[in-house]
């Protein structure tokens, strides 16, 4: 079975930003204003987020890229009232959108912070609404509802439905979601983790490879390679 | 075969006044409760109209009053049922003319706290969702569980007792309009009060008193585990369950306290809630501020002397940091002010043990403003502390919700009888027997035949 998995490596990363761009743009997430922003409730599934390194002398800060960490053995999953987010058999963690009541325990017992609320109706202004990704699958979510990142499976769908189209296997290769492919570093890779010769397996197995707060045991998917 | 006596007693005189006249002061409360009620309501409107946005909820702090409502009401509820149950079980004399009142606090504070999971819910019109594809590893759904059994069996255990009196109230309020009449027949179900009536109810009042100290307790560990059940700093604590118990009894007499004060003096019950009631009451309130405060020790010792960074940084938020104002609030109103009141006999009367239950209560909704808000505002993943400031929506709504659980406990009380008649009855012929005995055993080997 496939089990998706992501790598990024912080020594390439240059902290653009054009992850974060590229997923609102493939994902349709809403634009908060201003105001929303400065009381901290932008929408953004990936996010590059300032986290202290406490491993150098000078206290300095690491830009993490933080994309859903789609844990094995997901904390969010276990809480949610209604089955609502669940795990795929490929280790993707999902959101059943008519099914959240917006309670938020999900969002609450996540240890990396990558579940948003919709404290509004979604909302874009209007140069932008133009440009919205019109997959169904992305349809911009209700107001009252929790969303994250999806590895971006409409694009695995895509892929597989392509694939059949043209009459092949459907390969781990075939497929890498928006931020993977925009990467101006080329820092992410992406791929099937329990396929020994796949590039994210061996990297993962890289000595330079860590996971965020592994010692909650939630066993994410998103693996980080040490940068200097 | 006991038929009621055709003159009312002192006590039934006293007990059914308040039912019969209405003073001009019980429609000013009426008015002012209900105007704060509509303006919560309207609050309500506009959050379902607009979204949660309108609260000040933001990330991380994704739960904020709404959710320390709901511990709290939920905690009040303990009032009630837990001690009526509990001096039942134990044959507390001195309960009688309270438990009533302890019972009708525990239903509504019941009714108020479930309230506020649908006010903090995003999409409050799929709130039939978690019974149809419940997923019982979930927390909520254990919530959803006990509460609904407590909410069940307070409702049994409020209107078995009630019983005998609304048969009396069948009789003896003939004159009542007849909406009201017809409610105290259908609900009094035939109570004729002969011998094997009698011996039926004690028989389930007696089940239900035993069965119900389980269901509480087991209602506030289970709200605890909400956030014990998570990784949250501070939250991820084994001390959660006892530690809501304790101080849901604790926030539930002081409720009590409260109520019962406010009703004795407006219904005019000095006569039967008096020195025995607050006495005793008063040393079973100073005893929860104890246990509160070794808890609340133990737990933040423990949390203090380690250096685990993630929890040291919540504990620093509310020890010296913004939340510090709060907390040493939180001590002064739990600890100081009962200590400082209740530890003297004097003021165990009245007015000392309402300064002290006021106090109690406000100290019991910072604790649980405490528990929910300052764990949120420090994630593990930290980047940097978060702020939440609750918005007038939420202020609205919570005093809305504070008006509401007073107005239904006024207006119940306008209808039923605030004290147990037949209960306080009873205890009267209990003790006419042991004065009686006493006597007898006083006067030793006279063989005295007074009739």
């Amino acid at each position: 079975m496939t089990r998706w998995g992501m790598v990024i490596d912080l020594d390439k990363c240059v902290a653009c930003q054009s992850c974060t761009a590229a997923c609102r743009m493939e994902n349709n997430t809403p634009v908060a204003g201003k105001n929303q922003a400065d009381m901290g409730r932008t929408i953004l599934w990936n996010e590059v987020l300032p986290l202290a390194n406490s491993e150098s002398p000078d206290a300095s800060e690491m830009l993490i890229p933080r994309p859903c960490m789609h844990c094995d053995d997901p904390p969010c999953v276990k809480v949610c009232p209604v089955q609502a987010t669940y795990r795929t058999d490929e280790g993707v963690v999902l959101i059943n959108y008519d099914r959240c009541i917006g309670c938020r325990f999900c969002t609450v017992a996540c240890p990396f912070q990558v579940r948003y609320f919709n404290w509004f109706e979604p909302e874009w202004p209007e140069a932008l609404k133009a440009h919205l990704n019109p997959d169904p699958e992305v349809a911009p979510r209700p107001r009252g509802v929790v969303e994250k990142c999806t590895f971006c499976v409409q694009r695995l769908r895509k892929a597989r439905e392509t694939a059949q189209a043209e009459g092949r296997p459907f390969s781990a290769t075939d497929y890498v979601p928006a931020c993977v492919e925009t990467c101006t570093a080329h820092a992410r890779y992406f791929g099937d983790l329990d396929d020994p010769n796949s590039l994210v397996s061996q990297l993962a197995a890289s000595p330079r490879a860590f996971r965020l707060q592994e010692e909650m045991g939630t066993k994410p998917k998103v693996y980080y390679l040490k940068q200097g | 075969m006991t038929s009621i006596p055709s003159r009312e007693s002192e006590l039934e005189r006293i007990v059914l006044a308040p039912l019969r006249r209405t003073s001009k002061q019980f429609y000013v409360v009426l008015a002012g409760l209900s105007l704060v009620v509509l303006l919560g309501a309207a609050a309500l409107a506009n959050q379902w109209r607009l979204g949660l946005g309108v609260t000040g909820l933001n990330r991380p702090v994704y739960w904020g009053v709404y959710i320390t409502n709901f511990v709290f009401f939920i905690g009040i509820s303990h009032a009630g049922t837990l001690i009526s149950a509990i001096l039942r079980v134990t044959q507390a004399e001195w309960r009688r003319p309270i438990t009533r009142i302890a019972e009708a606090i525990t239903f509504f504070a019941l009714i108020i706290g479930m309230l506020q999971v649908w006010i903090d819910m995003g999409r409050p019109e799929r709130i039939i969702f978690p019974f149809i594809f419940g997923r019982f590893q979930s927390p909520f759904l254990w919530d959803f569980t006990c509460v609904g059994v407590y909410f069940m069996s307070s409702m049994l255990y409020l209107y078995l007792p009630l019983v005998p009196d609304l048969a009396r109230l069948r009789d003896r309020m003939t004159d009542a309009p007849r909406w009201r009449h017809w409610l105290y027949t259908v609900m009094s179900f035939g109570w004729h009060g002969n011998a094997e009536q009698h011996r039926r109810l004690e028989i389930a009042i007696g089940i239900m008193a035993i069965v119900i100290i389980p269901v509480a307790v087991s209602v506030h560990t289970v709200v605890s585990w909400i956030f014990g059940m998570t990784m949250q700093p501070m939250w991820h604590s084994t001390i959660l369950g006892p530690y809501f118990v304790v101080g849901a009894i604790f926030s539930g007499i002081a409720m009590l306290f409260l109520f019962m004060t406010l009703l004795r003096r407006a219904w005019h019950l000095e006569l039967w809630i008096g020195e025995k009631q607050y006495n005793y009451l008063g040393i079973l309130l100073l005893v929860m501020s104890a246990f509160w405060g070794y808890f609340t020790l133990a737990e933040f010792l423990t949390t203090g002397y380690s250096t685990i960074t993630n929890e040291t940084a919540v504990f620093h938020a509310k020890l010296l940091g913004e939340y510090a104002p709060a907390f040493w609030a939180m001590v002064t109103a739990n600890l100081v002010i009962p200590f400082a009141v209740l530890m003297r006999r004097q003021g165990r009367k009245p007015l000392g043990t309402f300064i002290a239950a006021l106090s109690v209560i406000i100290g019991m909704w910072i604790e649980r403003f405490l528990i929910v808000a300052p764990s949120l505002t420090r994630p593990s993943l930290g980047f940097m502390p978060a702020v939440y400031t609750p918005s007038l929506t939420e202020v609205a709504i919570t005093a809305g919700s504070f008006a509401l659980f007073a107005l239904l406990f006024l207006l119940f009380f306008k209808v039923f009888p605030a004290i147990s008649v037949w209960e306080v009855e009873e205890g009267q012929a209990v003790e006419a027997v042991r004065q009686k005995a006493r006597e007898l055993a006083h006067e030793g080997a006279q063989p005295a035949l007074r009739s």
